[in-house]
Order: C-alpha cells, then structure tokens, then sequence
C-alpha cells in the first residue's frame, strides 16, 4: 500500500539519491582544484580542463535537478533554507555560474581577462563549492537559526512563513566546527574523487605520479576530516520527532539512527568499503586506473547513508535552533500526497535517464583522453 | 511589515536574471534546429561542407550556450532566495514542473550537447546527428516545462487552497500541463526562439556576404536559416494571437494595460500608436469577434457587466471579498484544533472568497493596474519588429532564390543591422508578458508584495548589484568571443568572390 507516508519517505529516499550522486559528481569539482596543483604545463592544463570539461554539465544539472526536486518534495526546505541561509545559497551559485562561462571561454580568443583568469574561476569554484556545499548540509545535523509560522499567511502586513534569525543570514553556520569540518570533509573527498577520475580519464604519463600524490594527500586529510565528522556526528545531540511531530533533542539521536537502521549501517559500510577500495587500488597499484568506478559507488552510498540518517527514524532533517517546534521534518515540510504520487510516477523515468548517460559515457570515453585528441579534434 | 523597497528590488533582480536569460535562450533554441537541419543534410548528402557549415554554428552555439546555463541556475534558486513565500505558498504545484525540466530535459541537453561538440569521431555519424537534435529537443523540453510553470502563474488551475498546511495543492496535474495558456505560450517562446536563430545567422552570412568571404556558406546558411525563422514567425503569429485570446479570458487587466485601454466596450478600437486607431480590431483580436466586449481599465477597476449579462465585481468588492477570506483564515487557523464549529464556519466563508484571496493583500485599487505606457509600448516594440523581421526574412529568401542576394548590398546591409532586433523584439515580449502580470506573481492569488522572503533591502541590493556586473562581464566576454570566431569565420571555402552554387 503506498501510503502518504511511504512517499514522504521515498522522496526523502530519492532526495538522498541525488545527494549521493551529485557528490560523487563533484569529481569535477574536485579535479580542476588540480588544475594549478597536478597540472604543471600548459599541457597538462589544458588536459585537465578538457576532461572534467565533458562532465561538468551533468554535475551541474545534477545540481539544479536536486534543487528542482528538493523544491517538488520538500517546499519548505526550498523557502526556508534558500530565502533564510541567503548568502550561502548566493555564494555557491556565483561560484557555479563562474564555471559555466568559464570552460567555453578560457580558451578563446577575445575572452578580456585571460585565460589564467578563467582557469582560476574553475579552481575557485572546484575549493569553494564543496566546501559550501558541505557546511550547508553540516547545518543538516547542527540545525539553523529561523522560525516558521504559517498562521503569518493572515498578517497582510508582514505574510512571510519563514524567517531567519541571524542576521548574518547563513554564513553564521561557520561558527559551528562540525559544519566546518563537514565542508572540508566533502572539499576533501572531491579532490580525492578527482584525481581517481583524472587518473582514470587521462593518458599522459608525466602527470602520473602528481595525480597520484594529489589522491594521497586528499585522501589522507578527507580521512582526518571524516573520521572527525564522523566522531563528533555519533556522539551528539540529535532532532527528534514523534508521532504528534514535536521536535526533541535526544542525545545520541544519529547514533541511534545508525543502529536501529540495519540496511542504512550496511549502506554506510559499504559504501566507506567501496570508497576505500577504490582509493587503495589506485594507490597501491600503479597500473591500476580504474578506482573511480569502485569510489563512485562507494561515494553515493556512503552519502545517501548520511542524508538517511538525517531524515528517516523520526528525525528532523533541517532543524532549527532558533525554535525547536520550526525544525523541518518530511512530515511537515513535505508536498502534498498527490504531488508526491504524481512526482513518483514521474521518477520511474530516473533509471531511463542514467541508462543513457552511462552508455554515451562509456561511448565518449573507451578511449582515455589525451594529447594528440586535443590537437586533432574538437576542445575548449 | 513588508518594506515595498524589499518587494521593488527583489522584483527588479528578478528581472534582470530573467531579461539576461532571456538574450541567450532564444538564440540557443533557434541556432540548434538551424543546425541539426545542416547536419541532416550533410548526413543524408555526405558533403562534408555541410559538416563544416554546421560545425560553424555549433562552435557560436556552445559559446551562447553556457551564458544560458549560467543565468537558468540563478533563475531557478531565486524561486528560493527572493520569493520564499511564494515557493512555499504554491511550491506543492510549481515546484513540480521544475523537476520534471530537470529529470527530462537537462540531462538530455547535458549528455548531448558533450555528444554533440566532442562526438565527432567518437559516435556514428547517425548517432552524433541523434545527439545535435536531442540537444535542440532538449530545450524545447525545457522550454515547456518551465513554460508549464510560468503559464501557471498566469492563469493558474488545477489547485486547491489548503488552509491546514497553508498553501495550494494539486489535485489536478493535466489540467497544469495542459493549461491553454501553457501551449500557445510554449509555442510563442519556442517559435520566437526560431526568429532569434534565423535573424543572427541571417545577419552573421550577410557580413560574409558584404566581405565577399565564404559566400557559399553564407548563402547555404541563410536559405535554411530564412525558412526556419519564416515557419517560425508563422507559428509565433497563430500562437500569439491565442495569448491575446487568453489574456482577454484569464487576465483582462493586463490586455487594458497593453492597449491602454481606459473604457472598453464592444467594437473596442486597436490602437497602433497613439492617435492611430483600427476601429473594432481589439475587440476581433481578443473575442474573435467583432462585437465582442473588452473591459478597458476603469470598468475593471469599477466593476462591469458584459451584454451577455455577465457580472464582475469592482476592485473595492474584489478586495473587501480577499480581506474576508484573510480574515476567515486567521478564524480558522485559530480555532481549528480547539473549537471545530467556529473553524468550519470560517473555513465556509474562506471557501467562498478564496478566488480573491490575493485581493486582500492590496492596499489601494491603482495596485491593481500594471504600469500602461510600459507595456503599451513594449508591446508594439514587440509585435512591430516581429513584423518587419518577416518581411525581412522574406525578401531575404526571394533574393537568394532568385540568386541575387549576393549583389544586393543594402539588403544585406538592412539585414546585418538588423540582428539586434530580434533581441529587442523578444526582449519587449517578456516585459509584456510578466510586467502584465502586476502586481501579481500568481494571478489574483498572491500579490508580489505577500510573494517576498524575509531578508533585507541591503541584502538584495548587493547581490543585485553583483548579478549585474557579473551579468554585464559575461555579457561582453561573449560577444567578444562571438565576434572574434565570426571574424575568424568557418573552415569552409575561403574563396573571395566564388560564384553562387
């Protein structure tokens, strides 16, 4: 029986889906903060932008699609977080839109700043954006400062439901380490992500042994910055709901979560298994390329687990500090049941539409990218 | 209380992300099909000048291409930073289209636009001409959905008010998808957008032309170009007169605005410009009838009965009924969990209002009435240059047929300078149509002023201000890109003075 419970679940579920790709996405990301770091020539430059330059569209979309769906599911996490947490939001999107230009026009002549100029945008938009990004979903566990009333709908003179409490209007989530350490943990497994995907996607040997250094460092602080994360997440206070949804704090709440969700604990496990393993396979054998394909998975799961943990057991996935009884849950701050039936339907598509990403993927890349492509055929 | 300086300027960034989104999609829209048509010829021909002339226009594309993308996100989150109310308030219905546009449509144009610009040799020769028409498809499909949502706006349907989760609720998502308003404005957009590509390849081969470079390209490329841009306009035309049919039916205030119209009546006049008028014609152009009543902006304002006996209320009774439905509300919202009696009277009295809901959020009739001069100009910037674009297309494509274009240097002149004008023509469209909306972001149903989030006059200033520059930069990079590559020109012929084909 699909009841409207189960769909505020299912969505919560999918919502986590596009989390979990969309950081597995941020390889991108991840790869042109290597531009200036692995890439030491003109050359190698120029190959690291062309290869996350035939993938920095689907990140993108993926980006757009998960607020499109965030927005179709869960309307007041969309009016609450991106009208409250303002100028995050804003920074993150004008770290995006720099990168949109900048692929098409760092190579161009005519482009009136220069190539290093755009080469920059993306290296800026690959730091900054998982690492805002990650403080902005930190705050998924830390809570926000806002209050929601939507009795306010009946004052003609101030109607707005949501409102924020800071002043500062999002950026006060870097007062709390924890959303720090989450942004770096994300900034961190997105340079690691990165360089798997350059290891894999390019043939040039004298950038060999740097992307293989960069994947050492990454991977070495993101485990510094996971195990701290993960430390601080299983031993705090957590958003509690019940079944009249009245918010509580209940200590321990994420590591309970963990434990009374069996399939989300194998999920996380695997997932921080296949991680692992895709990292360790790269490193350990030189020859071997192909770690990004056992990461990728490993990525996803690891961070569906996370977007679980915050949203399934009766928790509040978006809580507020500033008045517990505002804290989002999926009950309340859901669509309606028939839009979520009606958007259920709609999401049958999803499998169709990554069936065929993958195969056109593996069609434009069965051979990995190299110098001689670039001078012959079509690049940015 | 809600400062208008908060509601004036989160409209006014609004509109600036929405009017530099809209240089770019239009171009994007039409130039695709323009190509995919080259491509398909050069697939079904094997003439690898085809491949060249279409490899030409790709190169413009994917340098218009992201500007586009850039501006769409910014759109799209400023639902959420600027008009949370609204995102909220109706989130339950437009929140769906969006994600629709994304699971369908911007995957599709992702995956094949990478397809398209670096597939060349990497895919079948079908399967990259595959890929260029998804990636034109894919944004039309996008266009519809994002239309689908727009048109909602104007007229919308399909809903329920909810006054237990505060907002309106789907309940009928065809009625949503097939909204009138949506298909003859999905159409309007799209076809418009096959004006845009056909006037600035048209005004990019006639440089060629008058430089006596790549003249086979030049020619080859204007005859598909002309033929797109015609069938488009015709389609622009028909779907453009159903929007005035709709905007007399759903959001007659908006057509009084455009057409100045202070008092209508039957046999309403069309103005052409002030002091010109064409006896009868708004009413044929609104009614499809010559008899048919339009209510000019007083009888709206005042209240009207129509011949056929139909009665609307005055804006004083239109607010008076909202302020009623607001209050019913807070009764409700009151009451509902600890006296049922009192809640379900008051959800009754709600029931019976909610068509004017929005109307008690105004404050003095005049709100009522979008700015006149505006849009009656905007819309004869529109409709006018849409017409001589035409022309233009036309006397274009009969030159070149006639094998004459190339020694016609004042055609070709006319022709270059006119590209900006397809820019201005559909730029003057969308200030009719959203400005026509005032002051409403959902018609009759919530007023801009109620649609705002809760952040500060400053805040939205400085991100204002950033938008524009930022905009303004990309703006110039791009055409100095364009230009550049335009300069540079195809790796066609580079014969000078190569005789006609």
């Amino acid at each position: 029986m699909i009841t409207y419970e189960f769909l505020q679940q299912y969505w919560w579920f999918l919502i986590a889906l596009l989390g979990g790709i969309l950081v597995f996405l941020l390889f991108v990301q991840g790869a042109n903060a290597l531009i200036f770091l692995a890439g030491k020539s003109e050359e190698e430059r120029t190959l690291i932008v062309n290869s996350t330059g035939r993938k920095w569209e689907l990140t993108f979309t993926t980006l757009v699609t998960f607020g499109g769906a965030f927005f179709a599911s869960f309307p007041l996490f969309y009016s609450t977080s991106f009208g409250g947490a303002y100028w995050v939001w804003v920074l993150i999107l004008v770290t995006f839109i720099f990168q949109a230009v900048s692929y098409e026009f760092q190579n161009k002549a005519g482009n009136l700043i220069g190539k290093t100029s755009f080469r920059i945008f993306l290296t800026l938009n690959g730091c900054l954006a998982p690492l805002l990004i990650g403080t902005a979903v930190g705050t998924f566990f830390t809570g926000s400062q806002f209050v929601i009333d939507k009795n306010a709908v009946g004052n003609i003179a101030a109607p707005v439901i949501s409102r924020w409490t800071s002043a500062w209007h999002g950026l006060e989530a870097v007062a709390e380490p924890f959303n720090v350490a989450f942004g770096l943990m994300v900034m961190c497994l997105a340079v690691c992500l990165g360089a798997l995907y350059l290891q894999n996607n390019i043939a040039h040997e004298p950038l060999a042994p740097r992307l293989r250094r960069s994947l050492l460092v990454s991977f070495a602080l993101f485990l510094l910055t996971f195990l701290c994360v993960m430390f601080q997440l299983f031993t705090m206070d957590g958003f509690a709901t019940d079944a009249q949804g009245t918010v509580s704090i209940q200590s321990g709440k994420y590591l309970h979560n963990l434990l009374q969700m069996p399939a989300v604990l194998a999920i996380f496990l695997l997932g921080a298994l296949l991680l692992v393993a895709g990292v360790a396979s790269n490193l350990l054998r030189p020859a071997f390329r192909r770690g990004i394909w056992l990461a990728a998975p490993g990525t996803i799961l690891a961070v569906m687990a996370l977007f679980m943990l915050a949203g399934f057991n009766q928790t509040a996935y978006y809580p507020s500090k500033a008045h517990l009884q505002s804290s989002l849950t999926l009950a309340n701050s859901c669509s309606s049941e028939f839009t979520l039936r009606t958007m259920a339907v709609v999401s049958l598509i999803i499998p169709l539409v990554v069936a065929y990403i993958a195969y056109f993927w593996r069609q434009m890349d069965k051979k990995s990218l190299t110098n001689e492509e670039l001078e012959n055929e079509e690049k940015y | 209380m809600i400062d208008t300086a908060l509601t004036d300027w989160s409209r006014l960034q609004f509109a600036l992300t929405a009017c530099y989104h809209w240089i770019f999609v239009p171009l994007t829209l039409g130039i695709s099909v323009i190509m995919a048509i080259m491509e398909s010829i050069y697939v079904k021909k094997g003439d690898p000048f085809w491949r060249q002339t279409a490899k030409f226009w790709m190169k413009l594309f994917a340098i218009n291409f992201a500007v586009g993308i850039a501006t769409g996100i910014i759109l799209e989150f400023e639902f959420g930073t600027n008009w949370s109310n609204y995102s909220w308030f109706v989130g339950d219905i437009f929140g769906a289209p969006l994600a629709i546009e994304g699971i369908l449509a911007f995957f599709m144009e992702a995956t094949f636009f990478a397809v398209m610009f670096f597939g060349w040799n990497k895919v079948s020769r079908r399967t990259h001409l595959a890929a260029t028409w998804l990636t034109g498809i894919g944004a039309s499909v996008s266009a519809l959905w994002i239309l689908v949502a727009n048109a909602w706006m104007q007229h919308p349907v399909g809903m329920t008010f909810n006054p237990d989760t505060v907002r309106h609720e789907m309940t009928d998502f065809w009625a949503l998808v097939l909204n009138p308003v949506a298909t003859s404005k999905f159409f309007h957009s799209v076809f418009s957008g096959w004006m845009t590509g056909a006037i600035f390849v048209i005004g990019v081969s006639s440089w060629y032309l008058l430089r006596k470079r790549h003249t086979r390209f030049a020619l080859a490329s204007i005859r598909i170009a002309a033929l797109t841009g015609i069938a488009g306009t015709l389609a622009v035309m028909l779907s453009g007169d159903s929007s005035g049919v709709h905007a007399a039916k759903y959001q007659p205030m908006k057509l009084a605005a455009i057409e100045g119209l202070a008092d209508g009546g039957t046999r309403a006049p069309f103005s052409v410009v002030p002091g010109v008028e064409i006896p009868g014609m708004l009413s044929i152009l609104a009614t499809h009838n010559i008899d048919g009543y339009v209510p000019g902006i007083n009888n709206m304002l005042d209240g009207y009965t129509t011949p056929e006996g139909e009665t609307f209320p005055s804006a004083e009774k239109k607010m008076e009924s909202g302020k009623k439905a607001i209050e019913a509300f807070r009764t409700y919202r009151a009451n509902k969990d600890k006296d049922p009696h009192t809640a379900m009277q008051a959800r009754k009295v709600l029931q019976e209002n909610i068509a004017h809901f929005g109307y008690g959020y105004i404050q003095s009739r005049n709100e009522l009435v979008p700015p006149v001069q505006l849009l009656y100009w905007a819309f004869r910037v529109m409709v006018g240059l849409g017409g001589y674009l035409f022309l233009l297309m036309v006397a274009v494509l009969w030159a070149e047929r006639k094998k004459r274009l190339a020694e016609m240097k004042w055609l070709l002149r006319i022709a270059l300078l006119s590209t900006p004008l397809v820019y201005l023509a559909g730029q003057a469209g969308w200030i009719v149509a959203e400005v026509g909306r005032q002051p409403w972001t959902i018609e009759g149903l919530l007023p801009v002023r109620a649609a705002v989030s809760s952040v500060s006059v400053s805040a939205v200033q400085t991100t204002f201000f950033i938008f524009v520059a930022i905009f303004t930069l990309f703006l110039l990079i791009e055409i100095r890109i364009l230009l550049k590559a335009i300069q540079k020109g195809p790796e066609t012929d580079n014969t000078p003075n190569q005789a006609q084909p």
